[in-house]
């Protein structure tokens, strides 16, 4: 009689193997598809049988979609957004979080309490206030309403930096305030230079929001020469919406440099969504 | 000359503020200036160019005799009760699985983990194509099997249910929080459970959904405030398909998937109502606060339990 726990344990790893393999295959055909897609002739993706495979490969498709909309300009103004927001919340978040957690003020727990319940108000909420705010002063149609948002921090990476600096010994901070450091002083010499790896994790957040963003480019944009890639691509969708070869191509190229992102930084987005417990 | 001496206190006082400012100023500009003003605006009548005119109650009143607004509180109580805990029971499985020890683990939790951080824009594209009844790859997966697949996002009767699906290739950072939670149970517990001959369904039952018991809650309910707001990937869907025969820029299909929000913003930014569009949300912003207070205490409670065992 062999071993008729381990032959158990055998068939429930088999068993787990294929689980697991079904749902991986499940998880990466959406990208399967717009990866192959990309690379078909329009005729072939609307051929019965659909094969995931292009029957001939082609790759007009990219050249197709960027030209069909002025797809350089839109990455361009994506980019523009894109590198002011990080700039933004890059200089802003740590200054927060150093006074919520290192400085011993009234403010500070007041402030974090109220952090997470600005987290809860709909966007529908504050939509046609700032809408109207905005349009009244002339600054719908430019990017302010898009830039200045992250330059008067987001509650999300406040809350996980707070976190961070409260792992940081305050003993640190006091020899520098004994060797007779300002509070200016003792947060850019010492306390700053410890955040690079939150930093980090906060740049990277900062980037994917401020690239994927849709809704505050949609209501705050209406001209098409100012529209970011979100925009452009919601548009060409709707007017193009029989091509999808081309359509794929031009989500592949939207996409990339998220996934790019996520190669190169891959461990820093489990640290911030883990240590907090929070994102949306 | 008076040289301003600032005692200890003051002086802190003074430079946590200081360095708290820009989000003290966002605080006020972003979230209370918009609440007050759109609270204000809820009894008002106004265009995007009119000044806004008191009405007193006629924005409430419109609300709640609008068959529309009624249509779509139920498509979004359909998200909160089915989409929701739907999506946590598939971050829970997912969470499980990466939890374990076994070769490919990293590329196996990149593979679950990556859809939730593509643009929602490419992301609905993607769906919305995968859907699509005849050349879709849904559907043609489906038939292999056997199966007749519907017309997903064309026929009211299976939108909501298409949303639920894609909703589920999107539970990457629910995901990463369960795995989080799950890694902190102690190792002890699971090996004295299974000296005591528990099998590994029991174990997860008896000891693991216990000792998360407070994430869940707490995910579960941020997971339902979500559900409340959701709208961007509808309205991507819908001003997709504006074009397509049947289509409808409204709220897809027979208003099938017209969310709440989705009406809101319809309201302010399409019917230019701006004034009931302000009366809805401030409705919503009531249901939502409520839940993130529930939530709060909650999680307090549990927390508080858990640590007293």
């Amino acid at each position: 009689m062999i071993d008729k726990y381990q032959l158990r344990k055998d068939i429930w790893r088999v068993c787990f193997f294929i689980i697991v393999a079904v749902l991986v295959l499940i998880y990466v055909s959406p990208f399967l598809v717009m990866f192959f897609t990309s690379f078909k002739t329009n005729s072939d993706a609307f051929t019965i049988p659909v094969r995931l495979f292009p029957r001939k490969w082609v790759s007009e498709n990219y050249p197709a979609a960027m030209s069909a909309i002025p797809y350089f300009r839109y990455m361009g103004n994506t980019i523009y957004i894109t590198v002011l927001s990080v700039i933004g919340q890059l200089i802003v978040t740590p200054m927060v979080a150093y006074s919520l957690s290192k400085i011993n003020w009234k403010g500070s727990k007041i402030i974090s309490g109220l952090l997470m319940a600005t987290m809860m108000i709909p966007i529908s909420v504050t939509m046609v206030p700032l809408y109207r705010i905005y349009s009244k002063i002339g600054l719908t149609n430019t990017y302010v309403p898009l830039i200045l948002p992250a330059f008067l921090g987001k509650a999300f990476y406040i809350i996980i930096t707070r976190q961070f600096f409260m792992g940081i010994p305050n003993s640190l901070i006091e020899a520098a305030k004994i060797d007779g450091a300002n509070e200016f002083q003792r947060y850019t010499r010492i306390a700053l230079p410890l955040t690079k790896p939150i930093m980090t994790t906060v740049g990277i957040y900062a980037f994917l929001d401020a690239w994927s963003d849709y809704l505050m480019p949609m209501i705050f944009i209406s001209r098409p020469e100012k529209y970011t890639l979100s925009l452009g691509l919601q548009q060409f969708m709707s007017e193009y919406s029989v091509d999808w070869a081309r359509l794929m191509a031009a989500a592949m190229v939207f996409v990339l440099p998220v996934v790019i992102c996520f190669a190169v930084f891959q461990k820093n987005f489990v640290r911030g969504v883990a240590t907090s417990g929070l994102k949306a | 000359m008076a040289t301003l001496k600032l005692t200890q206190k003051q002086r802190d006082f003074r430079n946590g503020l200081l360095f708290a400012l820009p989000w003290i100023v966002g605080f006020l500009f972003l979230s209370v200036y918009p609440l007050i003003a759109s609270l204000y605006y809820s009894f008002t009548e106004f265009n995007a160019v009119t000044t806004p005119r008191w009405v007193g109650l006629d924005n409430f009143k419109d609300v709640f005799s609008d068959p529309l607004v009624w249509k779509s509180l139920k498509n979004t109580l359909f998200m909160v009760f089915i989409s929701t805990p739907v999506n946590l029971f598939v971050a829970l499985l997912l969470a499980t699985i990466v939890s374990r020890n076994f070769k490919l683990k990293g590329a196996v939790r990149t593979a679950f983990f990556l859809p939730s951080i593509i643009p929602m824009v490419a992301a609905t594209m993607v769906w919305i194509w995968m859907f699509d009844p005849t050349y879709g790859y849904l559907n043609n997966v489906l038939s292999w099997f056997g199966i007749q697949g519907p017309a997903w996002l064309m026929d009211a009767r299976y939108t909501k249910w298409a949303l639920v699906l894609m909703g589920t290739w999107n539970v990457g950072t629910t995901m990463l929080v369960c795995m989080a939670s799950l890694q902190e149970v102690p190792v002890s517990y699971y090996e004295s459970a299974e000296i005591d001959g528990a099998g590994a369904v029991r174990r997860f039952f008896s000891i693991t959904i216990p000792c998360i018991a407070h994430v869940l809650v707490y995910q579960a309910i941020l997971g339902i405030i979500n559900a409340f707001q959701y709208f961007q990937q509808v309205y991507i869907i819908v001003t997709a398909n504006a074009g397509v025969k049947g289509g409808s820029a409204a709220g897809g299909p027979e208003n099938s998937i017209l969310m709440y929000p989705l009406y809101i913003f319809h309201n302010a930014f399409t019917y230019l109502k701006m004034g009931k569009a302000s009366a809805m949300a401030w409705l919503l912003f009531i249901v939502v606060a409520i839940l993130a207070v529930v939530m709060v205490k909650l999680t307090a409670k549990v927390t508080d339990s858990a640590g007293r065992e």
